[in-house]
């Protein structure tokens, strides 16, 4: 699935683009990971809505709730409510982890969904907080710097108890910061451990800007270990790496499971000091989940210490490399390396339900298209209902009209990551949220063109209007909304394009869409994946403006097109 | 039938009109004159009650204008402003038909006042499906004018209706203008500023300064025995070279 479309195999043969680092624990993920981060909600506060803002945001979305609270996506509703859910974070190896989650549970009665790629931490926290999935793979670091902050290692379990969240022994490996060497070097200077890098000052380092910021980064790992090296620099993760094979450069920073450290024949150092935070691999469960399915939890415990840092590594190397889908490569790493009959040979002989057949890329084009299409009609649609209203009510009354703008104004201001992640709490995850930030986005250009094509009626027309005897509705409806019929239908055509493009963002929270193809594209550095959601989507845009060509000649009245 | 009585009103800090004292006799036109600013236009908005006096009484057939009348007076006046004001997303014919449609006429009843506006004000039948971008300007007054009176309206009131024409045009539409309110015998109230234009239609011309009537009468009144120097100013201000050949 991840490879079949036509643009991946256009893009197959030049090395893969690989994304920079980034903020987030996940920090090979996207950088619109580190985006969906950033724009979470503030460091050190709770979920407050002491934000003016964000009370409109939530207001709004508590009264047009009812409107959009439909039948979840067919993804979630083709599954029974019993169905096991399991969530998983916008890079490779936390979705090679949820499929090993689904590979271990599929076939042992309920139905198992994997919402791949659902977002960065606070998403796919919140997701399993609000009881939209039931289970998936995070880090004991990511715990307690990002999700408990201040919660030291020992106390995580508890703490994550008392919010109904269990979590699991450790899966084995430890994906924390790391230097690594070429393996070859490493070997004739005999350096095995950091503290071993400083008896050789004349090394030249290499690290990622946002390791050279990091209070935990170069410069306490310098203090730590005593290092004397002067030649440091702060470059593009990439170009580290290809300034080590050039031997520009000696040391980088790395991640202990990433797949460079085989691609480029690394020497991970031994952090001898313990300077870096731990970040174990745990399950998280939602505790009433665990309660009612300890046998799933049993199974998904025994896990714990047998996925080793290089067997994660091979795995995230197979998915980035070899672009095997991570489906394949959790069932036989269950199979082989776990030991756990392969899904199709389940104990009781019944088969296991048939492996989901690959889906083609037209076929693949033809779901995405419609839900996004989805997203975009419902959501345009709403803000159509609410926005005319509102423009009208802005042009007749001037004080209150002031009013209107402002507030849409900033809804528009609002980062559209912040209120997709805003409505998880209140909508969950999948389309609902999308739509309805879909709908915040799409006020402001109909409130606007509504509310300036009606003032730009000439003051002579409305008089007339009036001394023929029209009261305000009759009047509104024969001349007002006829005439500024041009303005208002050019507000709904830069929503329904502007729409488009934002849809995409729905991906984020599990709605589906164009949105889909491009994050995976960037998960897995596929120019050829992200093309898929992006060239559709821009071509969707194109035909959306010329559908509205077309409906302009039907609304507006012909005279004012002479 | 149309009367202001010591009518004051104040236009964004401006006094337009000081304390005006009016009538407009039934089944007949009276035209209002003056220089611009004069608070001419002001009257027939007040008329139509799309303002309210600040102090004094407007009445419509002896009853006062005011929030409880004022639909039945628009009811019972047709309205044309100069460009007609003619709606430019409806045709010729939406315009005339608007009013009828809203009161639920039904389909012959309006397609015979229609036929019948058109023979009345001599308009091209077959130019009734044009909008109004495709009309002349002299087309658009017209249908301006048909508009005003397709519900048989007991008042019409003219703002400066052939301010925006050509002379040749202007004239034929006086003449018009002047058979129609002859054979109608409505109660027709003009604004204009074109002395020549008060004389062709007006039975009594009323000359308005800063706000109030300074003279009323015939146009031969006004000219005979100008009341002031004003008027006499403002009657040959308006003498064509033409006379003096």
């Amino acid at each position: 699935m991840v490879t079949s479309g036509p643009f991946s195999r256009l893009f197959r043969s030049p090395p893969p683009v690989r994304g920079g680092r980034v903020s987030e624990r996940g920090r090979r993920a996207s950088r619109l990971a580190r985006l969906a981060l950033s724009l979470t909600l503030p460091r050190g506060r709770g979920r407050g809505s002491d934000s003016p803002v964000l009370v409109l945001v939530l207001v709004l979305v508590a009264v047009l709730d009812p409107g959009c609270s439909r039948s979840p996506p067919p993804s979630a509703s083709s599954a029974p409510p019993t169905a096991l859910r399991i969530g998983s974070k916008t890079f490779t190896e936390s979705v090679i982890l949820g499929e090993i989650a689904a590979a271990l549970t599929q076939g042992h009665g309920a139905p198992v969904v994997h919402r791949r790629a659902l977002g960065g931490t606070q998403i796919v926290f919140g997701a399993l907080a609000a009881g939209e999935i039931d289970l998936y793979a995070e880090y004991t670091g990511t715990l307690a710097q990002e999700i408990l902050r201040g919660v030291p290692e020992d106390a995580l379990a508890s703490a994550l108890a008392a919010r109904g969240i269990r979590m699991s022994p450790h899966l084995g490996f430890d994906d924390s910061y790391a230097l690594g060497m070429k393996a070859d070097h490493a070997a004739r200077l005999g350096i095995t451990r950091i503290s071993d890098l400083a008896a050789h000052p004349e090394l030249r380092l290499a690290f990622s800007n946002e390791f050279m910021d990091r209070a935990d980064g170069w410069r306490g790992l310098r203090a730590a270990y005593q290092l004397p090296q002067r030649n440091v620099r702060g470059v593009d993760h990439e170009i580290a790496y290809r300034g080590l094979d050039a031997g520009d450069s000696d040391v980088v920073d790395l991640y202990s499971t990433d797949p460079e450290i085989v691609e480029h024949g690394l020497r991970v150092l031994d952090d001898d000091h313990h300077h870096f935070p731990t970040y174990a691999a745990v399950w998280l469960y939602r505790e009433d989940f665990a309660r009612s399915a300890p046998n799933t939890v049993a199974r998904l415990d025994a896990v714990a210490g047998r996925i080793s840092a290089p067997a994660m590594i091979a795995m995230n190397l197979r998915a980035k490399r070899d672009r095997v889908a991570e489906e394949t490569i959790a069932a036989e790493f269950v199979a082989h390396e776990l030991g756990a009959p392969p899904k199709s040979a389940t104990a009781n002989g019944t088969p296991a339900p048939p492996a989901r057949a690959p889906e083609g890329w037209l076929r693949a084009l033809g779901r995405r298209t419609a839900e996004h299409l989805f997203l975009v009609a419902l959501s345009l649609l709403m803000a159509i209902v609410v926005a005319i209203p509102l423009g009208i009510v802005a042009a007749r009354r001037p004080a209150l009209g002031r009013l209107i703008l402002g507030v849409t104004e900033i809804l528009q201001t609002v980062p559209s990551l912040a209120l997709l992640v805003f409505m998880i709490p209140l909508l969950g995850i999948g389309e609902a949220p999308a739509i309805v930030a879909l709908f915040v986005y799409s006020l402001l250009p109909i409130v606007r063109n509504t509310h300036a094509g009606l003032r730009g009626i000439p003051a002579s027309l409305r008089e007339v209007a009036t001394a023929m005897g029209l009261g305000p509705g009759a009047s509104l409806r024969a001349v007002d909304l006829p005439l500024a019929s041009p303005a208002i239908l050019a507000g709904i055509k830069t929503s329904a394009v502007i729409n488009v493009g934002t849809a995409t963002l729905g991906a984020l929270v599990g709605a589906g869409g164009y949105g889909q193809p491009i994050l995976t594209g960037i998960r897995l550095d596929n120019v050829g994946l992200i093309l898929e959601g992006a060239v559709p989507a821009a071509l969707l845009a194109l035909g959306v403006e010329r559908i509205f060509d077309v409906v302009e000649k039907i609304v507006v009245p012909k005279g004012l097109r002479l | 039938m149309l009367e202001l009585c010591g009518v004051s009103k104040r236009l964004g800090g401006a006094e337009v009109l000081r304390g005006i004292d009016l009538t407009a006799a039934a089944g007949s036109t009276s035209v209002l004159i003056g220089p611009s600013g004069c608070g001419k236009s002001t009257v027939l908005r007040l008329m139509l009650g799309l303002l309210a006096p600040d102090s004094g009484m407007v009445r419509f057939d002896g009853a006062e204008v005011g929030p409880r009348t004022v639909d039945a007076v628009r009811a019972r006046t047709g309205y044309v402003i100069q460009d007609g004001g003619l709606f430019p997303h409806l045709t010729a014919r939406g315009n005339v038909t608007l009013m009828a449609h809203h009161r639920n006429w039904d389909a012959p009843r309006i397609q015979r006042r229609v036929d019948e506006l058109v023979a009345l004000t001599r308009f091209p039948a077959d130019a009734l499906e044009r909008f109004p971008v495709e009309l002349s300007g002299g087309q658009r007054q017209r249908v301006s004018l048909m508009r005003a009176l397709m519900l048989d309206p007991d008042v019409i009131l003219l703002d400066e209706p052939m301010a925006a024409l050509d002379p040749l045009v202007r004239a034929e539409l006086q003449a018009d203008l002047r058979a129609i309110f002859r054979a109608l015998g409505k109660t027709v109230v003009l604004v204009t500023h074109d002395l020549t234009e008060a004389g062709r239609l007006g039975d009594e011309i009323l000359l308005m300064r800063d706000g109030a009537v300074i003279q009323r009468g015939t146009l031969a009144e006004l000219v005979r025995t100008p009341r002031d120097e004003f008027v006499s100013h403002f009657i040959n201000a308006q003498r064509s070279p033409l006379e003096t050949l």
